[in-house]
């Protein structure tokens, strides 16, 4: 399984972090600081695998990101690797072009869009039409739900004047 | 509308916060604009406006500091613990947003074990869960039970996630994967909710929707992976059929690492797995699913070679894709999966293998490494050593240091088993610790001084090694290799004896760069100048000796004085020893004729009266200024030193003529009794040695130690020369076989008597500790490895320097104690996690539950494997205990566990009979193991059959899934 994604910047930056097995705030710092030191360090045309504490960490770089997953040392890196890109690809329809600065302000949404695609620390949709479909459709009922809120407090507002 | 709370307590959020709250943009935007300096200063003045906000009784506020705060945490690593409460207040709410956001924070901080709120989201959780409330809701709370679920809350919920589990809605629902995965999520936390969801999972395997059925083979590799496998093999045939039918690579891949797991406790389906995996192998372009079944193959599937065959072909692709680091690293990986058995296609991409070692990518070259090493035996041990020891010259340091380890790792295990040569080895090490880049010095330090300590013979070339170490000035200024240099001084302190020139030792030892190393160290060196200075002066006095005697014996026929001869023939050995050492490196045999022997060493002689005073002098000066030093190991070894010189001085006799030696004895007194302090052999201890230290009777060890003084107050001399007595005379027996052997026997002989006689501690029981030595020439060993082996002398073939092995050498004794010495190479037993034990255990039930209602996709297997079974039985040597028991269940309407469990014993064989006796039975399967497994399977289906006996006690069938 996987146990935990993490989107680091080429400066170190963190960008994204979930974890899919219970880690301690404490653990958490500690595994970001561990990797990016293992990870950010690692030249071009390397093999996108690094072993490090008994797991395995899938990395791929996309643009100036780093995309990392953890997983077990019996699982298949280069689903992995597929994962990584279904995700990055999922992204990029989503935003248009996705860059780093639409994860910094949309991390919320980022992190919605993780969540249709991995579960538990396992793919659960491997089509990116459904996971479009689905996220919109979320978007749809949460934008609805604040039109109403906006129109009746636009009403009180009214009133009250 | 928040304004009418405000007025509550004082720190309580004001209108003002609410009115002016900063959004989550906002605070992106100043921690972007402000210098990185100031990160800090931010994120604490931040952190201090959302404890506040977060506190407002409106939900907006509530829900932007709660969504400021989860940005924190989740990118810049605050701490969002202690906001769990405010998160759970938010997951009611009715708005989405809300909601969503609620939620999000509550799945990034929630922690299982650690957040004591937990308890009080049941309530919401279930609402949310509940079919009436809209799908994205019940997603959410899916997600945060996945994630979060501690076993209270698996418990409680389990129920609830039932009908998302199990729904079939003809537009297959979303959640229903999302349920599969918080199932497995729950039944891996809490074992209880087994019974509930256990079955609903399988069911999801037969989906239509293949969303569910990845979901739920997903969670099945988890389970099989994490626990027991052998509880999912009655679900072999149900992913047997997935695995002809999917389509999807994802699927295919994680029943793949199913049957990983399943296969090697059950042949039949390692068997009818062949076909299958070799036609994807065939015929998959997604290399991910062609990597897994490669990985399936070398690990469940070794014994069948046609797939092993093809396997490995598409691992030489994989080697040999230039443009894809990623294949070749996970090429080398499956290859070291193989193990021994199949060294033959390392062998087949050896080239591939090693130009690996020069690779650009860090991990690659690691994984070629390990590869590399995994495929070490005796015979080819030489050669690949060489090979990566030159290499690591040439590579980074890192990557150097990597070499040396496995290296030193491999050639050490067991107590150097796969060394034969330790000449070659000894100067192995030697040259290891003049990598520039060796960092290794601990290692190394152990295992020449260890190597000293166990193999005699290797000692010679163990002292030569030592002096090159010591003599290069170089070396001193590295703090990596002042380890090495301690046990270099100790060796060649030890065994000065095998020393060429002990007056060059001296000055190595005291030359004025020593200063740079570290004080314990220099303890070490002056404590081995102090030995060489004994030894000097013991050999020195006993030449004498002799050649008095011998000028002696020439005019009066043999009437020397016995005192005079004890004495003289424990130095005597020493000379001959160290001459053996040094003859032998030339190839000379030793022994023959004594006279010929003290005339070489009078030739170049080091052991003259004015070599010997100029010794002194030196070590004076050189050591003199240490009496003062700080550090009290140094200070204490100095002072021993100038001790001994201050007394040899007293006499004045020496200074003058040689022969004042032998007129005055004190001198020779002296060194002998130093000398016979040092001569006693250091052999390794064993770590079981304390127990076997008997209590002497009468000794009672709490006693406080007051009147120990009286004791000390006696002569403490007269233990000491005791031993010194039995040292001597068995060095003067060893001395005469010395002379009257060659150089193999020899050394046999010693170790012989070295063996049965002088052993450091007394062993139990030698007569089967003898069988534990590895007898020179063993043909045993080469024999039984010589096969594989072979194949991997060709390895090195195109090696950098092409040296064949010496076989005209026979491999020194190493003494080795018992099986507590050195590394354990026995596998440990693997203990599982009693929550394994549960899961598995309550796994087994639901199995055993479920043949009584079969659901439909099991039923069809029933029938045809009755039929399977009376074929399976006849080939099978349990047959007749087998039927016997089917007579007895026919006979027996109500079955009774305790009478059964007897007859079970009356067949020899262990037999697992009812539910309550699960603890037992998982334990007795950690113990067997792999072997057991397939008797276990076996088990399982009779009793499953017991099971439907209940149903229809006239036709005792034994299903046999695995048709």
């Amino acid at each position: 399984m996987i146990h935990f994604v993490i989107l680091i910047s080429r400066q170190g930056k963190v960008r994204l972090t979930k974890w899919y097995s219970p880690y301690s705030q404490k653990e958490r710092t500690k595994v970001i600081r561990e990797l990016s030191g293992l990870i950010l360090t690692r030249a071009p045309k390397l093999c996108n695998f690094v072993e490090w504490k008994g797991y395995k960490v899938v990395y791929r770089r996309y643009a100036s990101l780093y995309f990392c997953m953890g997983i077990d040392a019996d699982d298949n890196e280069l689903e992995i690797l597929e994962i990584i890109h279904h995700f990055v690809e999922i992204l990029d329809r989503y935003f248009g072009s996705v860059c780093e600065l639409d994860l910094i302000f949309n991390f919320h949404k980022a992190y919605y869009i993780l969540d249709e695609i991995l579960i538990a620390g396992e793919l659960q949709e491997s089509s990116k039409k459904t996971v479009a479909r689905l996220i919109a459709a979320q978007d749809s009922l949460v934008e609805t739900a604040q039109e109403q809120a906006n129109s009746i407090s636009n009403m009180i507002a009214q009133a009250t004047k | 509308m928040a304004g009418g709370s405000s007025s509550s307590t004082a720190p309580a959020p004001s209108l003002v916060d609410s009115l002016f709250q900063r959004s989550l943009d906002d605070l992106i935007k100043s921690l972007r604009s402000q210098p990185a300096g100031a990160e800090p200063t931010l994120l604490s003045r931040a952190l201090a406006e959302i404890r506040r906000e977060i506190r407002s009784s409106d939900p907006d506020t509530k829900a932007i500091a709660l969504q400021k705060l989860t940005y924190l945490s989740s990118l810049h690593g605050l701490d969002a613990s202690w906001a769990a409460f405010h998160a759970l207040e938010l997951l009611p709410s009715p708005s989405p947003l809300h909601k969503r956001l609620a939620y999000l924070a509550a799945s990034l901080s929630f922690h299982p074990s650690t957040t004591d709120v937990l308890p009080l989201s049941t309530h919401q959780l279930r609402k949310d869960l509940s079919p009436s409330s809209p799908p994205p809701f019940s997603s959410l709370a899916l997600h945060l039970l996945s994630l979060s679920a501690s076993p209270d809350l698996a418990r409680h919920l389990a129920p609830d996630l039932l009908p998302l589990l199990s729904s079939r809605s003809s537009p297959p629902s979303p959640l229903r994967p999302k349920a599969a995965a918080a199932a497995l999520r729950a039944l891996s936390v809490c074992p209880d909710v087994v019974p509930h969801l256990f079955k609903p999972l399988v069911d999801c395997l037969s989906s239509p929707d293949p969303r569910v059925v990845s979901a739920a083979v997903g969670a099945f590799a988890e389970l099989a992976s994490s626990g027991d496998p052998s509880s999912y093999l009655p679900l072999a045939p149900e992913f047997y059929r997935l695995l002809a039918d999917s389509r999807s690579n994802w699927i295919l891949i994680k029943l793949l690492k199913i049957f990983a797991r399943l296969a090697p406790l059950e042949p039949r389906l390692a068997a009818r797995l062949v076909d299958p995996l070799c036609d994807l192998l065939r015929r998959s372009s997604a290399q991910s699913l062609v990597f897994e079944c490669v990985r399936t193959v070398f690990s469940g599937l070794p014994d069948h070679d046609g797939a092993v065959r093809l396997a490995v072909d598409k691992v030489k692709d994989f080697l040999a894709s230039a443009d894809d680091p990623n294949l070749r690293y996970l090429g080398l990986r499956a290859l070291s999966m193989l193990g021994p058995r199949h060294s033959w296609a390392v062998e087949e991409s050896r080239e591939a293998v090693i130009r690996s070692l020069a690779d650009p990518d860090p991990n690659i070259r690691r994984e070629a490494l390990r590869l590399i090493m995994g495929m070490v035996f005796d015979s080819n041990v030489f050669e690949i050593s060489i090979l990566l020891v030159n290499y690591a010259l040439k590579s980074d340091p890192i990557f150097a240091n990597e070499i040396l380890d496995a290296v030193l790792t491999t050639c050490g295990r067991n107590v150097y088993e796969l060394i034969v040569d330790f000449d070659w080895y000894v100067s192995l090490l030697g040259e290891m610790a003049r990598n520039p880049h060796c960092t290794r010095g601990e290692e190394i330090e152990r295992q020449l001084v260890d190597i000293g300590l166990r193999v005699r013979d290797a000692r010679p070339e163990l002292v030569r090694v030592a002096r090159d170490l010591l003599i290069d000035p170089a070396l001193l200024g590295n703090p990596f290799l002042c380890r090495i240099l301690s046990a270099a001084a100790w060796v060649s302190g030890e065994y000065v004896e095998f020393s060429r020139n002990p007056l060059e030792l001296v000055e190595a030892l005291l030359q004025p760069r020593t200063s740079l190393l570290p004080p314990l160290v220099r303890a070490v060196y002056i404590q081995a100048v102090f030995k060489v200075l004994v030894f000097c002066f013991n050999t020195y006095i006993d030449r004498l000796e002799i050649s008095r005697l011998s000028s002696l014996g020439n005019s009066t026929t043999g009437g020397a004085s016995s005192i005079i001869e004890s004495k003289s023939t424990a130095a005597a050995s020493c000379i001959a020893d160290g001459t053996t050492g040094i003859e032998s490196n030339d190839g000379i045999a030793i022994g023959d004729k004594p006279a010929s022997l003290f005339s070489s060493i009078e030739n170049k002689d080091p052991f003259t009266c004015e070599s010997l005073t100029n010794m002194l002098i030196l070590i004076e000066t050189a050591v003199d200024p240490l009496a003062e030093n700080d550090e009290v190991e140094v200070q204490e070894r100095t002072r021993n030193v100038l001790g001994l010189i201050h007394m040899l001085r007293e006499i004045p006799t020496w200074k003058t003529e040689e022969q004042g030696f032998i007129k005055d004895n004190r001198i020779g007194e002296i060194v002998n009794l130093l000398q016979s302090m040092f001569s006693e052999e250091l052999g390794p201890v064993s770590v079981n040695a304390q127990k076997r230290v008997p209590v002497p009777e009468g000794l009672v060890l709490e006693e406080n130690l007051a009147n120990l003084a009286w004791t000390l107050a006696e002569d403490d001399t007269a233990p000491f020369m005791s031993i010194s007595f039995s040292l001597r005379s068995h060095q003067h027996g060893e001395t005469k076989d010395n002379a009257a052997s060659s150089v193999q026997s020899t050394s046999l002989l010693a170790e012989h008597r070295k063996r049965h006689g002088l052993y450091y501690l007394p062993a139990e029981k030698d007569g089967t500790e003898s069988n534990d030595y590895p007898r020179a020439n063993d043909p045993l060993l080469p024999a039984s490895q010589g096969d594989v082996s072979e194949d991997l002398v060709k390895l090195t073939d195109q090696s950098l320097i092409p040296r064949k092995v010496k076989h005209t050498k026979p491999r020194p004794v190493v003494i080795k104690l018992d099986e507590g010495d050195g590394v354990s190479t026995s596998p440990s037993t693997t203990v599982k996690e009693s929550k394994d034990d549960l899961l598995s255990g309550a796994i087994h039930d639901v199995l055993l539950g479920k043949e009584r209602k079969p659901s439909s996709s099991q039923k069809k297997y029933s029938d045809k494997s009755s039929r399977r079974r009376v074929k399976d039985v006849s080939d099978n040597g349990e047959s007749v205990s087998l039927s016997k028991e089917k007579l007895d269940l026919g006979d027996r309407e109500h079955r009774s566990s305790g009478s059964r469990r007897s007859k079970h014993r009356s067949h020899g064989k262990e037999r697992h009979t009812s539910p309550q006796k699960n603890d037992e039975k998982e334990e007795k399967n950690h113990r067997n193991s792999t072997r057991s497994s397939h008797h276990h399977e076996r088990h399982k289906h009779r009793q499953r059959g017991e099971a439907l006996l209940d149903v229809a006690p006239q036709a005792p069938v034994i299903q046999d899934f695995l048709l």
